[in-house]
């Protein structure tokens, strides 16, 4: 009977959970996505899983095994999860592929390319970033492997970080706060008034009161702060009103620092808010926001707008709610004039950027992200030496740095001899020393020369001899998916360099090279 | 481009593990002391250990197809929920054909349909009603669970089994090691608890802090946010338009009540962001789930049960967490035991006169100030002394309950008793297990009765 019921699945109730953390916007993006799988071996496979369960629009398995046409027989599998999901399958080399058909890939939204050997995925990202499409590579490989994002530029409005100071502006109240902060009697009679006084109004009054008695500025030194929450505690009526109990932990909220975080100084200053009329929609908002500050007295970005849940009569917390709501919107409008500006400069139509994009950029102003990737071939050629260098002697990214050595000199040594080292087991003793040769080189291109590496390692890598576990291949291709995830709905921050997963004591390290 | 119409054979077998093979085969340096690689270790393995897995949700799903793939081949997994249509999004077991039946039934069938040689077998019903010495039979248990009462229930039953010599130390047989994992949205965790050594479920309770609940003042006097309309409606409105009559969370007429009488008051108020599926997200308190961070967390499950079985690597010490919100970040934190806990230690310690009866123990457990347990059943070497339930089992009990502890333990000076009760649990009362060691007052450590070793 409930199956009955249920034999159609409404997308909002078999997405639910997910729509709890992404929403409908990024359920549209996902359901536009279309995804090209090379090599749909457990990793490949795994990360797929994860994909369509989520509902991407297409997926695409190129696999070139063709002893029982694993690339049909995946594509099947895939396709029983979820039948919203566009699966095809190219019965093809990936290898082939990539040499023979570049422009095969332009199709697609994002490449997953598992299990692929470095000459490839140099030549494939290559392609991809010609065609600005997202390349995430995977690989396990043993009891390691890695992850890695390519693609020129990623940028980023919800970002959704976990943790982030609310805006509420109590270092610098506008007008209208003031206003109404003046308009509350702090000093109420009545108990029930009195400990029912939102935290935002005593503290925008407070801080006047401070300001007065000290030329205009706020606390700013401990001693000052300190000060200032003894200042907050003498109005208390009862010593268990929770609404001055949090006045005092929020205290510091009125010694903010005013302005722009340098994290959102370096994007307004970057190079791209030079806008032309092939610029992203981003860039022409940052450089709005960057003409938005420019403008305001006080340098801010714009207000937020929402307000946390806080001890409050209704009605002050409503009012208050309405307050910074009011500031948001005019703050907003006010971007919208320098976006419109600027896309008349730039020879496109002023109204071609939706109003709600700029809200939800308002809303984000202080939580925007740029990512940016080298292209692997800049890696391999010209890594950041310093960084390779902090790595390999620092305890914590040791093991990682020794894994991606190793993952880049099986490559070399497969190759060589046409296999990974340690596949026969008669031969695992002679390919030691072969693998240990090839990583030597692969460090000497880098430009290290002295650094050793674990011997211990080097030993265990053989010993892998290229298998692919279940439990990594579903670990890796779990986190390839979770990439995608960020990466396709722009929310969330994507991976900033090399997952290097280490199954050995599980602790993964992320490389920046 | 092709699309797929029919199915193609599975791989065949030497395939599928050959690359497991090469890991349990060869020697290594970077593994256990206990390693014994050799050809057949898989095969040995799969067939001398059993798996329990706790949950076939979520991380259920994904730990059996793990677990199957890592050679395991006799495994048992319980779970008493049956599948929703919310479920369809990442317990990739599950079809839609599928809601409203047992999750651990279907979830057995659909892997041993995919993997060969795979024995898997259901309980479709609560961990609390499984007898405790169903736990025994496992070496490992693998808990996917979105619970803290369940992680802390299975947590107590693992810690029973272990008993420790003389000298405190935990004896080696009596260890049942347990992997448990845990997600929410981007974020999880996956951790190794060897009772004993490591610190077990209960040394770090701290780590899962109680909900925050609202205070009902503010829902009755100053609402201010959609949530507090919802609890209104849900915790206070509800009973006073249905007097006696139960909530359901899962009737959608109920929740819809909830719903409308939530967005009435919201309005009254002028306060925005009522929505049925926040009412729903509130009234059940949803956890945002996705396959990804599912995935992540149970392969590093898996992962860690198999090393731990079967010694081809070294393990997590002993905390995992995974936060993808921002970047991929891992981080291992090794915490430490509560020299102190009640369920991993030794035992607390009760000192009985010779005279004191089974009914005045189980008075002394409600009054004891570290256990304040009520309605203990007591057992002793698997031997039930006092049951309260079910019916005839405490019929047959009752008569011990005049009968002194000291004779029901067979006059000996000092042992081990079993409790399960309900007892205080993060600020709730829940039904717990602690283990106890009892000790007789006036009584030489070799008085027993059947000494053996004495002379």
């Amino acid at each position: 009977m409930a199956a009955a019921a249920a034999a159609f699945a409404e997308p909002k109730t078999k997405y639910d959970r997910q729509l709890r953390i992404w929403g409908d916007q990024g359920q549209a993006a996902l359901e536009k996505a279309d995804i090209c799988l090379l090599t749909c071996g457990p990793t490949g496979t795994e990360a797929m899983k994860n994909l369509v369960l989520g509902g991407v629009g297409s997926v695409t398995i190129v696999d070139g095994c063709l002893g029982q046409s694993r690339a049909k027989s995946v594509c099947s599998f895939l396709q029983e999860l979820n039948d919203a999901v566009n699966a095809k399958f190219v019965e093809e080399s990936p290898l082939a592929l990539i040499d023979t058909n570049p422009p095969f890939f332009s199709q697609f939204t994002v490449v997953i390319a598992t299990q692929l050997p470095e000459r490839s995925l140099l030549k494939l990202d290559s392609i991809c970033r010609e065609a600005n499409i997202v390349l995430v590579a995977a690989r396990s490989y043993g009891l390691t492997g890695l992850v890695r994002i390519s693609v020129k530029e990623h940028t980023v409005i919800e970002s959704k970080p976990d943790h982030f100071l609310d805006d509420l502006r109590l270092h610098n109240p506008w007008t209208e706060l003031k206003q109404f902060a003046k308009s509350t009697d702090i000093s109420d009679k009545d108990p029930v008034v009195h400990k029912h006084i939102p935290y935002i109004i005593i503290l925008v009054r407070l801080a006047e009161k401070w300001a007065d008695a000290h030329d205009g500025h706020l606390p700013s030194t401990r001693q000052e702060k300190k000060e200032f929450k003894d200042l907050i505690r003498e109005h208390m009526l009862n010593l268990d009103e929770e609404n001055y109990k949090e006045a005092v932990e929020s205290s510091y909220k009125v010694s903010v620092t005013p302005g722009i975080s340098d994290d959102i100084r370096q994007i307004i200053d970057d190079s791209s808010t030079e806008v032309s009329s092939s610029s992203s929609d981003f860039w022409v908002l940052v450089a709005a926001l960057k003409e938005f500050i420019a403008n305001e007295v006080n340098g801010e970005l714009p207000l937020e707008g929402t307000i946390p849940d806080m001890t409050s009569l209704t009605e002050y917390y409503v009012s208050l709610q309405k307050i910074y709501q009011a500031k948001a919107e005019s703050d907003c409008l006010a971007l919208e004039h320098h976006v419109k500006k600027i896309l008349k400069r730039i020879d496109r139509d002023p109204d071609s950027i939706s109003r709600a994009y700029i809200k939800a950029f308002c809303k984000n102003a202080r939580k925007l992200r740029v990512c940016r990737y080298r292209s692997i071939e800049e890696e391999f050629g010209s890594p950041l030496l310093s960084e390779v260098q902090k790595y390999f002697t620092d305890e914590d990214y040791c093991f990682a740095m020794n894994f991606y050595v190793l993952l880049r000199a099986v490559d070399r040594l497969a190759a060589n001899y046409n296999r990974f080292p340690g596949i026969f087991d008669s031969e695992i003793d002679e390919d030691v020393p072969r693998l240990k040769t090839a990583a030597v080189s692969v460090m000497s291109e880098m430009g290290l020369n002295g650094a050793s590496l674990s011997e211990d390692l080097i030993t265990e890598m053989c010993r892998f001899g290229g298998a692919e576990i279940h439990p990594v291949a579903a670990f890796i291709g779990g986190v390839a998916s979770q990439e995608v995830i960020k990466l396709v709905t722009k929310q969330f921050v994507p991976l900033p360099g090399i997952f290097i997963f280490n199954g050995i004591d599980q602790k993964s390290q992320v490389l920046v090279l | 481009m092709a699309s797929p119409d029919e199915e193609s054979p599975a791989p065949t077998e030497p395939e599928r593990w050959r690359d497991l093979d090469m890991l349990l085969s060869r020697p290594g340096n970077l593994v256990d002391a206990n390693f014994d690689p050799s050809p057949g270790l898989r095969d040995t393995l799969g067939s001398l250990v059993e798996v329990l897995v706790v949950g076939a949700g979520g991380l259920g799903c994904e730990l059996l197809k793990d677990l199957a793939l890592s050679g395991f081949k006799n495994l048992h997994v319980i779970d008493m929920d049956t599948i929703d249509v919310s479920n369809l999004n990442r317990q990739f077991l599950f079809r839609v054909q599928d809601v409203g039946k047992s999750k651990a039934e279907v979830a057995a069938e659909r892997v041993m349909e995919r993997v060969s040689g795979v024995n898997i077998v259901p309980h479709f019903c609560r961990i609390e009603d499984k007898e405790i010495d169903f736990y025994s039979q496992f070496s490992i248990i693998v808990l996917g669970l979105d619970s803290i009462e369940a992680r802390s229930y299975i947590n107590s039953v693992a810690c029973g089994f272990l008993e420790y010599d003389s000298d405190d130390k935990p004896i080696p047989e009596t260890l049942k090691p347990m992997v448990d994992g845990g997600t929410e949205g981007f974020k999880g965790h996956a951790r190794v608890i060897v009772p004993g050594s490591t610190p077990c479920f209960e040394c770090n309770i701290w780590l899962f802090p109680p909900q925050v609940k609202f205070p009902l003042c503010t829902l009755a006097e100053t609402p201010r946010t959609a949530a507090h309309c919802i609890e209104y409606a849900h915790l206070i409105k509800w009973n006073e338009v249905h007097p006696g009559k139960h909530f359901d969370a899962d009737d959608a007429e109920h929740m819809q009540w909830i719903y409308s009488e939530a967005l009435k008051r919201a309005e009254l108020f002028g306060i925005s962001g009522v929505t049925y599926s926040f009412t729903q997200g509130v009234v059940k308190n949803i956890i945002p789930a996705i396959a990804s961070t599912n995935a992540i967390v149970s392969a590093a499950c898996a992962l860690e049960a198999l090393k731990l079985i079967s010694g081809c690597s070294k393990t997590v010490s002993n905390y995992l967490t995974y936060n993808g919100l921002d970047g991929t970040h891992i981080n291992v934190s090794e915490f430490v035991r509560d020299k102190d806990c009640l369920v991993c230690g030794p035992g607390t310690l009760i000192e009985l006169d010779t005279s004191s009866t089974l009914s005045e123990f189980i008075k002394m457990l409600e009054e004891h100030p570290k256990l304040l347990m009520s309605r203990a059943s007591v057992t002793h070497e698997g031997e039930n002394l006092y049951m309260q339930s079910p019916e005839v089992l405490e019929q047959m009990t009752r008569p011990n309950l005049g009968v002194p502890m000291f004779e029901l333990l067979k006059g000996a000076a000092r042992a081990t008793v079993h409790v399960t009760g309900m007892a205080e649990n993060n600020g709730k009362k829940v039904s717990s297990l602690r283990k106890l060691r009892v000790a007789f007052k006036g009584v030489e450590k070799n008085s027993k009765m059947d000494t053996t070793e004495s002379f």
